[in-house]
């Protein structure tokens, strides 16, 4: 599981690796001197949706997926610093599904900060998961890096409190991905002058990780692969030298590059979420860069699930996204080319069939 | 002429007796029925996308669209298609009643089932536009 084959590419990138086909966690990477921050790990797992049928019953298919993450992230050897789950832990956001996720998350070795997904929020207005975790956004820093956790998931007050007739209408609402209904996410004013109030205290030349539920990106907006207020947000985050912004809620792989900041989506441990231009009848916008995920084999169902972890031994977030019945992917930052590549996969011309999605 | 001219008799009366009249066969329908037929259309369309969007259609609440948002990554141009999975060709409604009796862990519906009909008419009318491509995986 934990074999990784990045000779290739990291000697590319001028960092060399010292017995390139051991386990990953005997690789010992050596990197230049200006590499700001040190060397950590931290996993990231996200998009459960548990989902509470009554009584003790939930649905088993995506019990096990969040199972499955959490006994192989507590193999993780060395043990990351942390953890993020990067949202939707429930599906509609009830007590019962919030307690199920977090008694399957309890079993994980290690700290775990939380990243709110509108599957958390729409019931309660996040109510419950706020008195189990915290604040819905927050900061804090770690071996000389920034990490910001976002609320992305917020929508347009009048959608939010005028339009449904009771908290559980309004959270079927949005749980319907393709709903005609819903409303696009949004940061907001309120948080992105927290946010502006917060990067102010941090110096520029310090590494910043962004983790929010929606993609700070616009993808598509009918799927809401979207954030409504992401260039505002973006522009924030604008003067400092390097930026990294992890969002769950596309259930698939997707990176790509804006000027300084560099974009990745992680997995689901529930199920996966086609392409958006699979849908023949909309335009779409996924960032050229990406390298798609495999096309889900529907009878195996933890196919094109998964979790990661993320490594900062060469200055950058890499990705190695673990994949149950597929090759581990990795999406690790080229010095040469300025923006993050699949390791194996970036050339056009080493794809695979099961990469194209139609 | 009396043999021939009873035989083409006895043939009309039968012809006309199964509704076919030479002289007016042709149907011409107006824009109205075009228009009517769609409507019949999408209301079974409608259905099926309730369906597709259903807790109520398997046994564990999950819906299509959980997987398949707009019906997306169903392929319905695709099939019928050697399934690898199943070691032979299938059609559309097999790999339907699949997903209600897994994933859905549900019953699967009669091929004739017109909730069946129903999913497949919304399934078909969200992929519309697609060249057919039978065999394509």
């Amino acid at each position: 599981m934990m074999r990784l084959n990045r000779r290739d590419f990291l000697k590319s990138t001028g960092v060399t690796i010292l017995g390139s086909a051991l386990p990953f966690g005997l690789v010992k990477v050596a990197f230049g001197a200006n590499n700001p921050g040190q060397k950590f790990t931290f996993g990231y797992i996200s998009d459960a949706h548990i989902q509470h049928l009554g009584g003790p019953k939930f649905v088993r298919n995506w019990d096990r997926g969040l199972i499955r993450a959490v006994q192989e992230a507590n193999l993780l050897s060395p043990r990351p610093d942390f953890f993020f789950f990067g949202g939707d832990l429930a599906q509609l956001g009830t007590k019962e599904e919030i307690d199920h996720g977090l008694e399957i998350m309890s079993k994980l070795q290690g700290k775990v900060n939380y990243v709110m997904g509108e599957h958390d929020y729409y019931f309660d207005l996040g109510k419950y998961w706020e008195s189990k975790l915290g604040p819905h956004y927050y900061s804090f820093d770690h071996k000389g890096v920034h990490f910001v956790v976002l609320n992305s998931i917020l929508t347009h007050d009048e959608w939010t409190f005028k339009k449904w007739p009771t908290p559980m209408d309004r959270m079927l609402a949005m749980a319907r991905l393709d709903n005609p209904e819903g409303s696009p996410f949004l940061v907001g004013k309120k948080q992105r002058e927290w946010l502006k109030r917060d990067l102010a205290k941090v110096n520029k030349d310090v590494p910043v990780i962004v983790c929010s539920h929606s993609p700070l990106q616009k993808i598509y907006k009918g799927w809401n692969f979207w954030t409504d207020d992401a260039e505002q947000v973006l522009a924030l985050l604008k003067p400092f030298k390097k930026v990294t912004v992890i969002y769950g809620h596309v259930h698939q792989v997707q990176y790509n590059q804006i000027g300084n900041i560099s974009l990745h989506a992680v997995m689901a441990t529930a199920w996966p979420w086609p392409y958006p231009k699979t849908y023949s009848q909309v335009k779409s916008y996924l960032p050229v860069l990406t390298v798609p995920m495999n096309r889900a084999d529907p009878f195996f169902e933890r196919d094109a699930t998964g979790w990661q972890f993320i490594d900062w031994k060469t200055g950058h977030a890499d990705m190695h996204y673990q994949l149950p019945n597929n090759k581990d992917r990795g999406v690790a930052y080229n010095r040469k080319t300025g923006r993050p590549e699949d390791t194996r996969y970036q050339d056009p011309k080493k794809r695979i069939p099961s990469q194209k999605h139609f | 002429m009396g043999k021939m001219a009873r035989i083409i008799g006895i043939l009309m009366t039968v012809l006309a007796a199964f509704g076919f009249y030479p002289q007016s066969s042709a149907d011409e329908f107006t824009a109205e029925d075009l228009k009517r037929w769609e409507q019949q259309f999408m209301v079974v369309v409608k259905q099926g996308e309730k369906l597709f969007h259903s807790g109520d259609l398997g046994k564990n609440r999950v819906s299509c669209d959980q997987c398949h948002p707009n019906a997306a990554n169903t392929h319905p141009e695709t099939y019928p298609k050697f399934q690898k999975q199943l070691g032979k060709v299938v059609k559309q409604q097999e790999m339907i009643n699949w997903c209600i009796q897994n994933p859905l862990e549900g019953n699967p519906l009669a091929l004739d089932d017109p909730e069946l009909t129903a999913i497949e008419a919304y399934i078909n009318h969200e992929r519309r536009g697609v060249p057919m491509a039978p065999g394509k995986h």
